[in-house]
């Protein structure tokens, strides 16, 4: 149980980078961007291209989220410059891009167990003291010892901890503040002398350069790219941020990163639990996932309706053991 | 400071829907000149802020700014040279963001948007003496979103926005007819104050005749898509309402069809 719940807090680490960038489009700039299916893969499969080629994982990874980055700046295009509804402009190149991913793999999947990925290299620069330590310190608890190194969790949980500080800082400045104006009221920031539709594009450029990003890291995590391991990326990436927000609470925007990084470890989690079960399997999760997005979508509007309705039949009720006749 | 030449446009043409929106429009405006515009639904009037800001391009004709062309040149350009408040209160500054962010962007209308903080120190205290100047108690709702704002302080707001970067010219687009009477006379009074003291071009569309005499050295009334009678200076202070309705309904040979402009 803790050896999986482990595992669970270490992708979930990694995939709240890919979170980040979902909140970015989602909520920031209020643009439901569907190529993160693909961008996602894209990342994944332009890493584990590179490391085979000899590419040092760090370069690699840097690579895939520029290839994001660019995937992302197409949608963008075609949605200001080509006036596409966004919904549209983002399953088009979604599904652009499962060619293309398909093109850099070479074959449907591509392994990487015999490479050395940014994990591995890593783990030996931290097994020894500092995992005995920590393993020592389980051990008391009358835990076994982990098969993977706590190296990986704690510098995971430092990058991701810099990107919500620099997402934070970013959304801060001058050119930030045009960015969520966008979704906020873009009305009026054109009419303070932003460019919507340069800012719109770096955005969901960001947005899935950091999706991308992530998908390098789970390659390299996973130890292989599958064209198909980005299918539903979108809904787990928005169950992370409504689960987060839903916790934690927006009320500031590093209030906000944090709760979604922490939406996204506690979906892996509730994921992790999920197929503890015995009768779910594996490929129910994308079905859970959909599900647990519907009612967190959903609930808060029934809470509401009732909450008025109850209101309402109170005040009937009220008026009338008052015995008053109700006057408009 | 704004020149119009010959601007014409015309809106569903060669349809049974064909309007001339706005017909050889010539207007010239010098440096600190405040111009009430009036004219009944259809006018012309909103056609005429949008195509000097920037969101409809004329068929033909020039726009000059500091005898600069504009005509061309999209919205978000122009608006590094004009500011604008809108009717909507909530049209004119983003809901889910503080108080102080919405002075942020606005201080960037006529600057690079550059990677440093919107809002720092010595920001944050210049905006907090703005914000004194509207008395509405909003210097210490910095950091308030400025959703949970009534909408006559968030037009306050609006004005503040779109007035204190000084911009070349100020389009006031019926700005204060969607707010209850009170809020409307403090959005006027805040208006008056801030033109007069800040020098600014001004170009103002309202409803409302007695605001239209009240407020500004020029006057020009519109119908359909031309201005059919213009009055300024001691001219101007002379007119009252009768006046230009009998005006209206000497040059036009018919009644002024909307109520809204007696009434309103």
């Amino acid at each position: 149980m803790f050896i999986s719940m482990f595992g669970a807090v270490e992708s979930g680490v990694i995939y709240a980078i890919m979170a980040l960038g979902v909140y970015l489009t989602f909520r920031v700039l209020d643009f439901p961007d569907l190529t993160v299916d693909g961008s996602f893969v894209t990342g994944a499969a332009v890493a584990a291209l590179s490391i085979i080629n000899g590419v040092p994982p760090i370069l690699a990874t840097v690579l895939a989220g520029i290839a994001g980055f660019l995937a992302g700046t197409l949608t963008g295009l075609i949605h200001t410059k080509g006036k596409v509804n966004a919904l549209l402009a983002g399953i088009l190149m979604m599904t652009a891009l499962y060619s293309i991913n398909l093109r850099i793999l070479g074959q449907p999947t591509l392994s990487l167990h015999t490479e050395s990925t940014i994990f591995d290299q890593l783990g030996n620069v931290w097994a020894g003291p500092i995992d005995d330590f920590f393993n020592g310190i389980l051990g008391i608890f009358g835990l076994e010892r982990l098969p993977s190194t706590w190296g990986i969790l704690i510098v995971m949980f430092i990058v991701t901890l810099v990107i919500k500080l620099v997402t934070d800082y970013f959304l801060k400045t001058e050119i930030g503040l045009a960015i969520r104006a966008i979704g906020d009221n873009k009305r009026m920031i054109r009419s303070l002398s932003a460019n919507t539709d340069n800012l719109t594009i770096l955005g969901v450029a960001l947005s899935n350069g950091l999706v991308a990003l992530s998908g390098g890291l789970i390659a390299q995590l996973g130890g292989f790219a599958d064209v198909g391991m980005g299918i539903g990326m979108i809904v787990i990436g928005l169950a992370s941020v409504i689960i987060g927000e839903a916790l934690f609470g927006t009320r500031t925007i590093a209030r906000a990163t944090l709760a979604v990084i922490l939406g996204a470890i506690i979906y892996r989690m509730i994921v992790t639990l999920a197929l503890r079960v015995d009768w779910l399997e594996t490929g129910d999760m994308k079905l859970i996932t959909a599900v647990i997005v519907i009612i967190a979508l959903i609930s808060p509007k029934i809470l509401q309706a009732q909450r008025e309705k109850k209101r309402r039949l109170e005040k009937r009720r009220s008026l009338k053991s008052g015995g008053g006749s109700i006057n408009a | 400071m704004l020149d119009l030449k010959n601007i014409s446009i015309v809106f569903n043409e060669g349809t049974v829907d064909e309007k001339k929106a706005l017909n050889d429009i010539n207007l010239s405006m010098r440096k600190g000149d405040f111009v009430t515009v009036i004219g009944s639904n259809g006018a012309g009037k909103s056609t005429l802020m949008n195509v000097i800001a920037g969101n409809l391009f004329p068929d033909v004709g020039d726009v000059l700014i500091n005898k600069k062309q504009v005509v061309h040149l999209p919205e978000y350009k122009r608006s590094r040279f004009v500011g604008r408040v809108f009717q909507d209160p909530m049209a004119g500054t983003a809901p889910s963001m503080t108080i102080e962010e919405n002075l942020a962007m606005a201080y960037s209308r006529n600057k690079k948007r550059r990677l440093s903080f919107g809002v720092n120190k010595s920001r944050r205290q210049m905006f907090k003496e703005y914000l004194e100047t509207l008395n509405l108690g909003l210097e210490d709702r910095l950091t308030a979103k400025v959703g949970l704002l009534s909408g006559g302080e968030r037009q306050a707001l609006s004005l503040l926005m779109t007035t204190f970067t000084d911009p070349d010219i100020l389009l006031l687009d019926e700005h204060t007819a969607a707010l209850d009477p009170s809020r409307a006379e403090l959005i006027t009074h805040l208006t008056k104050e801030v033109v007069a003291k800040s020098g600014l071009t001004t170009l103002m569309v309202t409803h409302n005749m007695q605001q239209a005499l009240d407020l500004g050295n020029r006057l020009i009334m519109m119908d359909k898509g031309q201005i059919i009678f213009e009055a300024s200076g001691k001219e101007k202070d002379r007119l009252r309402v009768e006046d230009l309705l009998r005006e209206f309904q000497r040059i036009r040979g018919e009644q002024f069809e909307d109520d809204r402009v007696v009434l309103g």
